[in-house]
C-alpha cells in the first residue's frame, strides 16, 4: 500500500525453546518455535519479556540470529549484572516457554537485492544481526560480494567461528583480536582503526554499502572512519548496543 | 548511562505508533536537523525512554510507562514522518 504506513499489532506470544547451542562460555544461541511468526528480514530484532513472581517485568531487544525462512533464533551474551541475559544463558532449557514479540525494525536490514558489495563490521556480539545477513546471502544464492570484519577480544570469544570459517569464497571473513591472540595468528591483532578499515573495506568507487554493529564507541569510531574513507553517510548503517542494552 | 540509538526502541515505537518507526524521519524542533529515528540518540530507563537529537542534543521524544500505559511526549519534534513502504 504505497504512501501509507502499514498498521500492525505487535502482540506478545509465548515461544517454545527448541534448541540451545553454546557458542562460547558466555554466549548461547536459542532456537525458538514462535506461534504465528510472520517471517523476518535479515537484521531485524525481537523483544523478550521476563516476568518475576512478584510481577516485576524486564524487557530486552535482541537481534534475530537466523536467516529469513529459518526457525527464529537469538544469540545472547551473558552480562554478569544483567537482569535478563543470565536467565536466558544459564537457566532457560529446551521445552521452556518464553514471552516475545516481533519482528521489529526496518532500518538495519539487508534484503539481498543489492548488487553493490556489502561490508559488514562487527564488534563482539554485534555480529549477531550480521550473521543473519550472511546466512541470508548464502541461502538465497546472492551474487553480492560480502566481506565481514569481525573484532573480538580473543579467539575464544569469536561467536559462530566454525560457521564463519566455512562460508566459502562468496563471503570473506576477516578477524581482528584486540586483547590476546594465539601463537602464529595470521589475522589482525588490534582494534579496528582507520588504517585497518582502509585495508579491508571495499573501495568507495564500487558503491559499497556498510552495516556496522557493536558497542556504541566501536560503532561511532568505525562509521566515522568509513565516512572519512569516502563512504556516503547514507550508505553506512549503524546499530549500537550498550552493556545494559539488548543482545 | 550509555547512549544507544533508535534501533533499540523499534518494538516500543511499534507498540506506541502501530507502525515501523525506526525508518521514520524526525525533524528537531530545536535546530531543524532531520534524521531517521534509527540514527537518533536513545537512553533507556533514564527513567523512561529519552530520545535526543544527534546534532544539538535537544530532547525529542520521552516515553514513560505509567501503570502499564505508555505516555508519549513529542514536544521536541516539529515533524515525524513514517517511511513510505
Amino acid at each position: 500500500m504505497a504512501g501509507a504506513a502499514v498498521l500492525r499489532r505487535l502482540t506478545w506470544v509465548v515461544a517454545t525453546v527448541e534448541e540451545v547451542v553454546e557458542e562460547t562460555p558466555r554466549v548461547r544461541t536459542i532456537v525458538l518455535d514462535v506461534p504465528d511468526w510472520t517471517g523476518h528480514r535479515a537484521g531485524q530484532h525481537l523483544d523478550v519479556r521476563l516476568t518475576a513472581e512478584d510481577g516485576y517485568r524486564a524487557e530486552r531487544e535482541y537481534s534475530i540470529a537466523s536467516a529469513p525462512g529459518e526457525p527464529v533464533a537469538i544469540t545472547v551474551e551473558r552480562l554478569e549484572d544483567g537482569e535478563v541475559s543470565p536467565y536466558l544463558t544459564q537457566e532457560l532449557r529446551v521445552g521452556d516457554g518464553i514471552e516475545l514479540r516481533g519482528p521489529v525494525g526496518g532500518y538495519f536490514v539487508w534484503d539481498g537485492e543489492d548488487a553493490a558489495p556489502l561490508l559488514l563490521v562487527a564488534g563482539g556480539s554485534g555480529v549477531v544481526p550480521l550473521r543473519s545477513m550472511v546466512r541470508h546471502h548464502q541461502r538465497s544464492g546472492s551474487a553480492t560480494r560480502v566481506r565481514l570484519l569481525y573484532s573480538s577480544r580473543t579467539l575464544d570469544d569469536v561467536i559462530y567461528r566454525m560457521e564463519l570459517d566455512e562460508t566459502g569464497e562468496r563471503v570473506e571473513v576477516v578477524y581482528t583480536l584486540t586483547r590476546d591472540h594465539p601463537a602464529g595468528w595470521r589475522g589482525y591483532a588490534r582494534r579496528v582503526d582507520p588504517d585497518l578499515l582502509a585495508e579491508v573495506a571495499w573501495p568507495v568507487d564500487d558503491g559499497a554499502r556498510a552495516f556496522v554493529c557493536g558497542p556504541t564507541s566501536f560503532v561511532e569510531a568505525v562509521a566515522m572512519s568509513l565516512v572519512e574513507l569516502g563512504y556516503a553517510p547514507a550508505r553506512v548503517k549503524t546499530e549500537r548496543f550498550g552493556a545494559t542494552g539488548g543482545r | 548511562m550509555e547512549a544507544l540509538d533508535g534501533n533499540a526502541i523499534g518494538g516500543l515505537l511499534l507498540e506506541v505508533f502501530g507502525a515501523e518507526m525506526t525508518t521514520a524521519t524526525g525533524t528537531c524542533a530545536g535546530c531543524g536537523a532531520t534524521a531517521q529515528v534509527a540514527g537518533l540518540v536513545v537512553y533507556l530507563e533514564a527513567p523512561g525512554t529519552v530520545v535526543r537529537c544527534r546534532s544539538c542534543d535537544n530532547t525529542l521524544i520521552v516515553i514513560v510507562d505509567v501503570r502499564g500505559r505508555k505516555c508519549v511526549d513529542l514536544q521536541g519534534l516539529s515533524r515525524l514522518e513514517p517511511a513510505i513502504h
